[in-house]
């Protein structure tokens, strides 16, 4: 029997999230000859259309149908797995808020070697797997490995893996419902508070310009202003930029921020972390300006150019206000 | 309130480009510094608040070697009341699990309401807060960004998820969280608190001390080496005079309809 | 002498002796201000020591030129003309006030000294004395109620307008004057209505006017005019100088101590503690101004010397960009806290700590030190060290703003507040052409040289200051200086470290540089950078002689070491800008100049503010981390300055001026009009080859 990988589907609101898609080539590039099997938890007519829509892509959905996991408790969906998972189980989850709230603990209770925030895996050799991890913010990787033979947690880094849309699997749902045994925690979920809104909703943009730490300082943010202006976009910025309070949330780029879809994304002194580039969706053209040649951001971006963007950005508003 | 703040101690990376060393075996780190990992300055900075309010006591804990007493006492000249350093040589080569294992062993000849832990360190794993609670049997929740003790029994915490939304969770104690940036603003340490708290007795705890085998904490994962990915085919950089640059770029941009 | 009134010294009113008023009031008065006096002292006596008890010749020729020479007052030209007036006029009214005191007792009292001729002389120039305040005091009165010069505004943060309390004096000194001269005149006309001796009143004074008024008036009218002139004198007379330690006009008893125990060491930070050497000062309780008391007694007394001029924050440039700092308030918010702590009854209050209560830490980070309000203050009250003390208070409760904090543990790890690797620090040396035209000497490779130059990071890291540091090393060759630099041993020189409250850390860096200095051997030290320049002379002990770079190019000029080129750019016009810590804290104001001027064809401009008034860029060292509550940035208003004089280049002689102001001219759109050059980059560009 082929080894069997099992990819936990985040969705919200009867819609599976990108990642659920991404899981797949993930789960092949461990062992292409691995049956993937959705597991989605949640509850009533959402989890179902959620359960549907997988079947196009997963010869497998397990379904978890339960009243407590409409919303997704990590410590609540941590037991519905330990209870519904076989032991050697290999089980991935995309490593972003929630699959950083269940993995870790979900390791210990299945007794399998945890393998956080993978980028790439290099592949299995007999029960050995390695992958490649980065570490200090990406400046350098790293190939790790474990062995899977007795099951193993994974947290494979959004947008690493191409989604599989290839939808040829027709498969079949099986509900779990019954087996998940006792579902109580002493972490009750209260609510989500929403982030205040500005004046913009940069998800809504077709072009952004987006700002990142080589602004250097709050004053010199007019200029990306300008140049905005002259281009017709909106501004974003990293994270950096909302940490020290020189724009507001709601223009944050990133996993922790928004997710955009612009046409045309311009970044501007960003290094390019993956948190970053988490909420760039829909491969956007993009520009990226940074004074370091090193800056992981060329490595994603289709356009690129070494200049202190202090210098370069007003230079190039001008040659675009000249342009028109 | 028992407070207990995990930390470790991590080169100081902000700056420097980090770099893998000849063999591939490690970073190189002749002329790095070291500091307390970002995250757990911001944890215990929260643990500090925490105490003023309603009492208690703040202790520090970190699993390393002689050095990482250093980042003990700095967290304790900020106001942490006790430091512990967990060092033997039977935890060189720890991972994540195995780090936490030993936390566990000492948490256990404790009494803590609250664990908390920086949201991530160097390696970004962000594992060790989540395998401590499950080994311990306690709640947890990760990436906190709000706190609030509500009573000796209760606190209310905000994690941080996408869109900059917050999700808000009522937890029993004792539990674990792992701390987000941005939940406070840390104090500032100075060299004169640090050589305040420099005759500070911090004990150190040994395998012996803790009962602990090194075949308990022996790695499941293994980092095999270092190394800096070939670069892709990444951008079309474009090069020249600034003119020439802008020129190429204006036309880029207007040709995607980056230019309205 | 025989008089046609009775004097207040023998009459009587209603049967009463008025002898007994005359004692009576100035004992009153006397003892009701000794108490006040003394309750005001008791802060003095709490407050922390402060060494200003030596130099005695240095401090009694401040107390000639600043006090009684009002030195600094024509530096504005209304309100100091007008209070030397008043000032010139009061020291020779203290002699007649005094002597009426007596008079009332003794009708033939005379000041010893001045009978006879002399004492003739005196009425005359005491009647003009009389008229010269009065005028003064109604000028002021006008120009205060009327039209109100902005630098006696009160923003709405720092509570009500001071006006009513300035107007009530000064009407109560006009009073004084009125019934002196009353008093004098009604005497004199009695007398000429009796043909007795008149003593000879100054024609055009006060009492000149009134004795004509008088004229006619009868005898014993003027008897009781006589009488009331006298005790309306001693009654306000002595309630004057009991509401003087009440408010701002407190300056008048206190100013003669204030200038006198001036801070001479300019440009320098006062220990943490005096008397605590700097081995001691872990054992320190606590570190800086945190409450009231931990103020030196020195620093309490500025507080009550304060006359509200408003003169400090009328050159503050962190005032000038809204910032939320004015130091005239740092001054009047703590008089009044102290006034209400130890009030004059009831008992002394519990304090709270400053920050929090009376000053913000945004208030207290705003300062950049440039000591313009110190420089401008007529009666010497000193703010950088306050600032200084409150900061350090600050660092010492972890209370340090979080912009700041990531710089300042790099300084404690690197040595920079980059973080950047000491391996790096001589990187700006290794630039090819550079390094072949001109190779620059590494000290710590076993390398000797006679002199140090020392670099400072800023101009290490700095990608666009680096320059700076190239063109020194150049001009230095050309001077004929052999000399290297420490490379990975040089730390930063701490100016700013120490100036932001971080002592401690200062103190290792320090020790840290002046061991590399002596190891290095060399004889002498320069450096382009006046923070460095100012942290050798003033915070550093032991080091051999330290110049700035301008200085050695002025003298390499004129031995005819180095020669300059003219000018090519004709429509170029110059302007000088004085950084603070050459300038002001230096005092270097015309060797730079000098040098400028040695460039042939240049044309040179002043700003408006310029050498001791010359206006901050923004700050130094960390103060480029600190992210400042403002309205605009200094260096946008130095840029508009230079460009009001009709300048095009600004020169300036320090890297963070360099930096402030080349981003000032980005952010003000001045780009391709103006521009800036460090005065070594100039001189550089000059040079004519050997």
């Amino acid at each position: 029997m082929s080894r069997q990988v099992f990819a936990y589907i985040l969705h919200k609101e009867g819609t599976p999230d990108d990642t659920a898609l991404e899981l797949i080539t993930a789960a092949k590039k461990i062992d292409p000859d691995a049956s993937v099997v959705a597991v989605v938890t949640g509850s009533g007519d959402n989890l179902n259309t959620v359960c549907n829509e997988m079947t196009a892509s997963y010869s497998e959905v397990w379904k978890v149908d339960h009243a407590d996991l409409a919303y997704p408790n990590a410590e609540l969906v941590r037991k519905a797995l330990v209870g519904i998972l076989p032991k050697d189980a290999v089980v991935l989850v995309p490593h972003e808020h929630f699959g950083l709230d269940v993995s870790p603990g979900l390791s210990v209770k299945l007794d399998a070697p945890y393998l956080p925030d993978v980028a790439d895996f290099e592949g299995l050799e007999g029960d050995t797997l390695k992958v490649i991890r980065q570490e200090f913010g990406g400046m350098v990787s790293t190939h790790v490995q474990a062995d899977i033979s007795g099951g193993a947690v994974i947290t494979p880094r959004p947008g690493s893996f191409q989604p599989d849309e290839s939808k040829s699997s027709g498969g079949q749902v099986t509900d779990k419902s019954g087996e998940v045994g006792d579902l109580t925690s002493t972490r009750r979920y209260l609510e989500i508070v929403e982030a205040e809104m500005g004046e913009v909703d940069i998800t809504k943009s077709d072009v952004l310009v987006s700002v990142g730490r080589g602004i250097e300082d709050q004053d010199n943010l007019e200029m990306i202003e300008e140049l905005a202006e002259a281009m017709g976009a909106d501004v974003s910025c990293s994270r950096p930029i909302v940490d020290a309070k020189w724009l507001e949330k709601s223009r944050q780029v990133g996993t922790s921020g928004q997710t955009v879809k612009p046409k045309v994304y311009v970044a501007l002194g960003i290094s390019g972390s993956f948190q970053h580039m988490g909420g760039l969706k829909g491969a956007p053209f993009i520009v990226a300006v940074n004074k370091n040649p090193k800056a992981p951001i060329f490595q994603v971006a289709d356009v690129g150019v070494v200049a202190d963007i202090l210098e370069f950005v007003p230079e190039l508003a001008e040659g675009i206000a000249e342009e028109k | 309130m028992e407070i207990l703040v995990c930390v470790k101690r991590v080169p100081d990376a902000s700056e420097n480009e980090i770099e893998v060393n000849s063999k591939g075996t490690d970073i190189e780190r002749d002329d790095l510094v070291y500091s307390v990992n970002e995250w757990d300055n911001y944890a215990v900075e929260e643990a500090i608040q925490i105490r003023d309010k309603v009492g208690g006591t703040v202790t520090v804990i970190t699993v390393g070697d002689e050095e990482a007493e250093e980042v003990l006492r700095r967290e304790m000249a900020m106001g942490a009341d006790k430091g512990i350093l967990i060092s033997d040589e039977a935890f060189e080569g720890a991972d994540g699990r195995g780090i936490a294992a030993i936390l566990k062993a000492e948490i256990e000849k404790g009494n803590y309401d609250l664990i908390l832990t920086g949201a991530q360190a160097d390696d970004g794993a962000g594992q060790v807060g989540g395998m401590l609670a499950a080994m311990l049997d306690v709640p947890y929740a990760s990436l906190v960004n709000f706190l609030e003790i509500i009573d000796d029994k209760k606190i209310k915490a905000g994690r941080e998820i996408a869109g900059g939304n917050q999700e808000m969770n009522e937890i029993e104690l004792p539990c674990v969280l792992s701390i987000q940036t941005g939940i406070n603003e840390p104090r500032y340490v100075g060299i004169r608190g640090i050589r305040k708290v420099a005759s500070l007795d911090i004990p150190v705890r040994t395998a012996g001390d803790l009962g602990l085998e090194a075949s308990a904490v022996a790695p499941k994962v293994n980092r095999v080496d270092y190394f800096v990915p070939e670069p892709g085919e990444g951008a079309e950089m474009l090069e020249g005079s600034t003119e020439e640059i802008i020129e190429k770029l204006v036309e880029i941009l207007k040709a995607k309809g980056g230019i309205k | 002498m025989e008089t046609a009134l009775i004097s207040p010294a023998n009459a009587t009113v209603f049967g009463i002796p008025t002898v007994i008023f005359s004692v009576l009031i100035p004992v009153v008065g006397v003892a009701l201000f000794t108490y006040i006096v003394a309750q005001r002292s008791a802060p003095l006596v709490l407050a922390n020591p402060d060494y200003r008890f030596d130099r005695v010749p240095q401090r009694l020729w401040a107390v000639l030129k600043l006090w009684l020479g009002q030195l600094k007052q024509p530096r504005y030209r209304v309100g100091g003309v007008l209070h030397i007036m008043l000032f010139a006029g009061f020291l020779i009214l203290s002699i007649r006030s005094l002597s009426l005191v007596f008079l009332g007792v003794a009708e033939d009292f005379v000041v010893p000294g001045f009978g006879g001729g002399f004492g003739r002389f005196y009425n005359v120039i005491k009647d003009y004395a009389v008229t010269i305040v009065f005028v003064a005091a109604l000028i002021a009165a006008v120009r205060r109620g009327f039209f109100k010069p902005d630098r006696y505004k009160v923003p709405p943060q720092y509570g009500k307008d001071h006006t009513p309390e300035a107007i009530f004096i000064l009407g109560m000194i006009c009073a004084l004057l009125i019934t002196e001269s009353m008093y004098e005149a009604s005497a004199m006309s009695a007398n000429q209505q009796l043909g007795l001796h008149a003593e000879l009143i100054a024609p055009l004074s006060l009492a000149w006017f009134f004795k004509i008024i008088l004229a006619d008036v009868s005898i014993e009218t003027l008897q009781g005019i006589h009488l009331a002139a006298y005790y309306l004198h001693d009654i306000i007379f002595f309630s004057f100088l009991c509401i003087l330690p009440l408010g701002k006009h407190f300056h008048v008893i206190t100013s003669l101590f204030n200038v006198y125990f001036l801070k001479l060491n300019k440009g320098s930070v006062k220990p943490v503690k005096w008397g605590v050497p700097e081995e001691k000062l872990l054992d320190l309780d606590s570190f800086g101004s945190k409450n009231f008391e931990d103020f030196t007694w020195k620093h309490i007394l500025d507080f009550y010397s304060c006359a509200d001029c408003g003169r400090c924050s009328d050159q503050c440039p962190a005032t000038a960009v809204g910032r939320p700092l004015s130091p005239r308030f740092i001054s009047i918010k703590a008089r009044d806290y102290c006034f209400d702590k130890y009030p004059l009854r009831g008992g002394f209050k519990k304090g709270e700590p400053l920050i929090g209560s009376i000053y913000s830490e945004d208030e207290i980070w705003s300062c950049t030190t440039c000591g313009a309000c110190e420089e401008e203050c007529p009666l010497m009250i000193e703010y950088i060290d306050k600032m200084v003390d409150l900061r350090r208070g600050m660092v010492d409760e972890g209370n340090v703003p979080q912009s700041v904090q990531k710089p300042l543990q790099a300084l404690e790890k690197r040595g920079n507040p980059y973080g950047k690797m000491e391996k790096k620090r001589a990187d700006w040396t290794k630039e090819k052409e550079f390094k072949a035209e001109c190779p620059v000497k590494v000290l710590e490779k076993g390398g000797t040289a006679d002199t140090l130059y020392f670099v400072d990071s800023v101009t290490s890291y700095d990608d666009n200051i680096q320059k700076l540091g190239r063109a020194a090393a150049r001009v230095l060759t050309a001077a004929g200086v052999e000399f290297g630099i420490l490379g990975k041993g040089e730390k930063d020189s701490g100016h700013e470290v120490r100036r932001f409250g971080e002592e401690m850390l200062f103190q290792e860096l320090r020790d840290h540089n002046t061991e590399m200095i002596a190891e290095s051997g060399v004889k002498k030290i320069v450096t382009a950078d006046p923070h460095a320049y100012n942290a050798f002379k003033k915070d550093y002990n032991g080091l051999p002689p330290v110049e700035h770079i301008s200085q050695l190019i002025a003298q390499a000029l004129d031995t005819g070491k180095i020669r300059l080129k003219s000018i090519e750019n004709t429509d170029a016009v110059y302007t000088y800008h004085d950084p603070c810590y050459l300038g002001r804290h230096n005092g270097l104001y015309d060797i730079p100049r000098d040098v400028l001027d040695q460039i042939p064809g240049i044309k040179r401009v002043e700003m408006d503010k310029c050498r001791d008034r010359s206006f901050c860029c923004g700050g130094g060292g960390l103060y480029l981390f600190y992210e400042p509550i403002e309205d605009k940035r200094m260096g946008q208003l130095r840029v508009q300055m230079a460009n009001e004089a009709g300048a095009n280049i600004i020169v300036t002689a320090c890297p963070f001026c360099m930096v402030n102001i080349e981003d000032a001219i980005k952010t003000s759109g001045l780009e391709g009009q103006m521009t800036v050059v460090d005065l070594v980059e100039l001189v550089d560009q000059h040079l004519i080859a050997a």
